[in-house]
């Protein structure tokens, strides 16, 4: 799409702009060195450290000299159990809290469209912990997540419900983190998908009633397909967020127990903390390209399939 | 739906939201103001007695009025970084959203890059320390300039693609060169977008925690966030400390909440129609 305008466009635009102007024939009025000090700091801040990182990933490094080790440090990656942990860890984490983004923000989407009363307060009570920090809200969930007086175990027993260990559990840890990424992030996902609705004309839901559809069927029929760009920018959004997810985890686990709820950002995290630059930085690398290797066709699928349509 | 039904789901509605999105809140606000020892039992309860000012009083002076240093830190990082991204994002957006040429398509690309990426740790720190930046506040404002770019001249484009073209041509045939054209004519029309611009990302700078972990260290250089986290072995038995603590720097995103909600929903929803 972007390639095709770019190609047939300039031999018309640029001659429109220049020709207005006769005092300044062959100036263009949208300067190229607009884009200069943004590209500077983007290049230097950014692209080059990314560049960088693939070099730096084959070495071992002290910021200062380097050796060039070739693939040890990938090698020891996909080797020691701790890091494979951290690798497995950043899928489940970025699918499941993805996963759940999408299918309550999408409920909840449909919910606060509906006629109920209190939507207004339902809204801003839901997307408030967005805005709030990732450090603060995980140490209040690691408050209300103690095993044995914290309050969600407390509510949990009134019903007899022997809760789980939460953050102390091996099995549980990195999902109480996921479930408290959602806690945070469910209110974006429902605002996303409460844009994406209200954009349906209303003849569709009429037309539907009319034919004597149930709200379930047209729910099924029409507000799914339709919303399917809000699924899409949901789906991304809380992959890229959650496959590169460093805040909550570092706040509520560390990593731990043990290295049960590692996942490479805080791997990356530790290892430089531990001084091994060169593998540090190959964990950056091995992120990078997950993040792309699962972002982009993903998106390129989503994106496509709503041209189609 | 019946107005039997309406109800019964709004009611329903509100009551699990009480309880599972104001509650966690609630026993936040309530902890803080409770002393230490209360504060330990974790329970959700009334505070016997509200110890509101010792609590801060006592947070704000710890180590040496840290929190005090942090709060300045992070209005400095916050407000110089937006200002400069608010300036360089739109300067980026118009000229990009106007002049068609092979160049669109290269930036573009990074633009998309930038959304997606995520920053190399160490190799920032390396390129930083050659400059001179590391450990230092003007460092770090650049740092989030260059990883907010991104996502700010999204913004700013696709309400730009909004702003009529006669408009520049007008001012063009009027003798306006390009500088005025845009910081006279262009810029004033942006208002409304670069408000969403300005409150998304100064929560979104204010609440950062990784970059500052790493870009800036240093009990000096200490951000709001990292004082919460420097706390928290101090404070492991206090949870009123840590608590107040919490609150208190929630409230700035708190406020802009308030008095800017609806142009931070519609800056994050923005591309949830179009894709």
């Amino acid at each position: 799409m972007t390639t095709h305008t770019t190609m047939t466009t300039p031999s018309v635009r640029p001659r429109q702009i220049t020709d207005a102007p006769r005092r300044r024939r062959g100036r263009s009025a949208y300067p190229y060195w607009f884009y200069l000090p943004a590209a500077v700091i983007y290049t230097v801040l950014f692209l080059v450290p990314t560049v960088a990182s693939f070099f730096f990933s084959f070495t071992r490094w002290s910021l200062f000299d380097f050796t060039f080790i070739g693939l040890d440090n990938f090698v020891q990656f996909f080797k020691e159990p701790a890091l494979i942990k951290g690798l497995v860890n950043t899928f489940i984490y970025g699918v499941v809290t993805s996963g759940l983004k999408v299918v309550l923000g999408m409920l909840l989407g449909v919910l606060l469209t509906s006629q109920i009363i209190a939507r207004g307060f339902l809204r801003s009570v839901l997307f408030f912990p967005v805005l709030l920090s990732s450090i603060g809200v995980g140490m209040v969930f690691t408050v209300l997540m103690d095993p044995n007086n914290g309050l969600i175990n407390d509510a949990l027993a009134l019903f007899g419900i022997d809760g789980p260990k939460w953050l102390t559990d091996p099995a549980w840890a990195l999902m109480s983190v996921a479930l408290v990424d959602v806690w945070k992030g469910v209110g974006l996902a429902t605002v996303i998908y409460i844009a994406g609705i209200v954009s349906i004309p209303a003849e569709y839901f009429e037309a539907a009633k009319v034919d004597g559809a149930s709200s379930f069927k047209s729910f099924w029929n029409i507000t799914l397909p339709l919303a399917r760009p809000a699924t899409a920018t949901v789906i991304i959004l809380s992959l890229i967020g959650g496959l590169r997810s460093f805040d909550l985890i570092w706040a509520m686990t560390k990593g731990g127990p043990g290295f049960t709820s590692d996942v490479i950002a805080s791997v990356i995290y530790k290892q430089y903390q531990a001084g091994f630059y060169g593998l540090s930085t190959a964990g950056n690398v091995v992120l990078f390209l997950i993040v792309t290797a699962i972002v982009v066709p993903l998106s390129m699928f989503l994106n496509r399939k709503e041209v189609e349509q | 739906m019946t107005a039997i039904k309406r109800y019964a789901a709004g009611i329903l509605a509100i009551g699990v939201s009480l309880i599972v999105f104001v509650v966690p809140l609630l026993f936040m606000v309530l902890t803080a103001l409770k002393d230490r020892r209360e504060a330990s039992k974790l329970e959700f309860t009334w505070p016997t007695q509200i110890h509101f000012w010792e609590n801060f009083q006592e947070v704000v002076s710890k180590r040496n009025f840290m929190l005090v240093t942090a709060f300045i830190n992070s209005t400095i990082l916050t407000v110089v970084s937006v200002a400069v991204l608010v300036v360089l994002a739109a300067m980026v957006a118009w000229v990009l959203q106007r002049r068609k040429s092979r160049w669109s398509g290269v930036v573009n690309f990074l633009i998309l890059s930038g959304l997606i990426i995520p920053p190399a740790v160490v190799p920032t720190i390396w390129v930083l320390q050659s400059l001179g930046l590391f450990k230092t506040l003007p460092g770090l404002i650049l740092i989030e300039v260059a990883f907010g770019l991104s996502f700010c001249v999204m913004l700013f484009r696709a309400f730009i693609a909004g702003i009529p073209k006669e408009l520049d041509e007008a001012a063009v045939i009027d003798g306006c060169g390009p500088v005025r054209l845009f910081f006279r004519v262009i810029f004033p029309l942006l208002r409304s977008v670069m408000v969403t611009v300005i409150v998304v990302q100064s929560v979104a700078v204010f609440n950062d925690f990784q970059h500052p972990l790493y870009f800036l260290p240093g009990d000096a250089n200490a951000t709001v966030q990292l004082t919460l986290f420097n706390f928290q072995s101090q404070f492991a038995t206090s949870y009123n400390l840590l608590f107040m603590n919490i609150l208190l720097i929630t409230i700035p995103p708190l406020i802009m909440y308030m008095f800017f909600n609806r142009q931070i929903v519609a800056g994050m929803t923005a591309g949830a129609v179009k894709g």
